[in-house]
């Protein structure tokens, strides 16, 4: 990035503010659309996100990671809010719990393929990757 | 018999001091409770304003008249009320307050020829409401005190689907509001469809820019999950509401009744001393009186002789 210019961040989910602060960059997962990125002064936008693991670029230079559970982002007036049912910051995920998960519901999935067993799947790719847990993500990216 | 008085009054000075004991601890631990659930209601503010504000904008921009969970229906044949108590009794009259305002506004409803159907939120709204058999959708429990955003999200669901499946025509949700620890009241809130001035006001642009919204995947499909998610976070909050009412509510309650076992120690004991200085001195009579009944001569003489030269002295006078 070749200036320093950031944009107002928030992550709200409806039992708390997740992070709230100055970022330079965000990155999330939006329905139908794959990954979008947001830098500062981007066009208004308004889109619904799925499962995904949304990356934080903050303005003194590291990386927040947080695992979006569904939801809803806006851009307006040089602010991205993220709007979620559900977050969770990628610091408090237990990553031996996460790949569990991944495990059991691959393992499920096989025998009976169900719309809510694929979901809750993504939902736990989110968290592992959130975690760092899959190689070539989060700090490892940059 | 009357130290057999005496030991009665002073078990029962124990045990209310018993109690005051428990509805003191009661009323320390709804305080700090109150302190927690204010903290979380103020935790779903923002969230809850800027999805308000999402839907306004959405809502302007077009596609909005389309959702089912938009606009009234021409005619209100059921009316689902969510009412929203406690789990728990000992909190004065926080449920009845709302189960009196959802009875009422029942009442009006049977007048007015229309259906209704209650959703009880709360162990004490089910049970009073079954009790009395009024039409019951599926009871919501077990979570009256700290509510979670995936609580609010199944009563969402469930009041969502009988809404759109045309089962009912208007959802109303009764619940506490709290606006101090000193102060609540019962509100009825409808819920869905969703009112004309939560949807107007937004003009669909962007605050402080002239360009348009771009949307992904359209306006449509965003409107229709968001407005769900909305009326989540509408009930999520009443539940919050709901809860740190409660905690204010049991703290009075219990405020009061630890005032009242004070009261009561404080008048029991007074008749208990009363009683055990009546029995002392009765016994201080009793032991005078069989002294001077025994010593019969000897005192008799004594006086005499002790009274006798002040009697003589006092006829001399005369």
């Amino acid at each position: 990035m070749a200036e320093a210019s950031t944009m107002r961040v928030e992550v709200v989910s409806p039992e708390r503010v997740l992070f709230s602060g100055e970022a330079t960059q965000v990155i999330t997962r939006t329905l139908g659309g794959g990954e979008v990125a947001f830098l500062a002064g981007h066009a208004p936008f308004l889109a619904a996100l799925i499962a995904n693991h949304t990356r934080v670029y903050l303005a003194e230079g590291t990386i927040l990671d947080v695992a979006v559970h569904g939801g809803f982002v806006e851009v307006s007036n040089g602010k991205v809010s993220i709007l979620t049912d559900f977050a969770e910051l990628g610091s408090e995920i237990d990553k031996a719990k996460a790949q569990a998960d991944i495990e059991r519901l691959q393992e499920q999935l096989r025998h009976e393929n169900d719309a809510a067993g694929a979901a809750e799947l993504a939902r736990a790719h989110a968290r592992l990757s959130a975690a760092g847990g899959v190689n070539g993500t989060a700090a490892a990216a940059h | 018999m009357a130290g057999g008085q005496e030991r009665i009054l002073r078990g029962r000075i124990r045990s209310v001091q018993a109690t005051k004991k428990i509805t003191r601890a009661m009323e320390l631990i709804a305080a700090s409770r109150i302190v927690k659930a204010q903290q979380r209601v103020l935790a779903a503010v923002p969230y809850s304003d800027q999805i308000t504000e999402v839907v306004r904008d959405l809502a302007a921009a077009g596609g909005a008249t389309d959702s089912p969970l938009l606009g009234n229906r021409e005619t209100i044949k059921k009316v689902c009320y969510v009412s929203i108590t406690a789990d728990r009794g000992l909190c004065g009259g926080y449920n009845s307050g709302v189960l009196r305002a959802t009875e009422a506004e029942i009442k009006v409803d049977i007048k007015e020829g229309r259906d209704y159907i209650v959703v009880p939120v709360g162990r004490k709204a089910d049970g009073y409401l079954r009790f009395r058999d009024y039409n019951l959708g599926t009871p919501f429990n077990g979570f009256s005190d700290q509510p979670s955003y995936a609580n609010a999200k199944e009563i969402g669901e469930y009041v969502v689907d009988l809404y759109a499946s045309g089962a009912v025509d208007k959802v109303v949700l009764v619940y506490t509001r709290f606006i101090t620890s000193g102060t609540q009241e019962v509100v009825l809130r409808p819920l869905v469809p969703l009112e004309r001035e939560v949807v107007e006001g937004g003009d669909g642009k962007p605050e402080g820019a002239s360009a348009d919204y771009e949307y992904e995947p359209d306006p449509t499909s965003i409107l229709e999950t968001l407005i769900p998610r909305y009326i989540e976070a509408r009930i999520y909050a009443a539940l919050l509401n709901a809860a740190a009412s409660e905690h204010a509510f049991r703290q009075r309650a219990m405020k009061s009744a630890t005032d009242n076992a004070e009261e009561l120690i404080k008048n029991l004991s007074r008749i208990m001393n009363r009683a055990r200085q009546d029995s002392i001195t009765t016994e201080i009579m009793e032991i005078v009186s069989g002294a001077e009944a025994l010593s019969g001569d000897s005192g008799k003489h004594v006086r005499l002789v002790e009274i006798g030269p002040i009697g003589n002295s006092e006829f001399a006078k005369q």
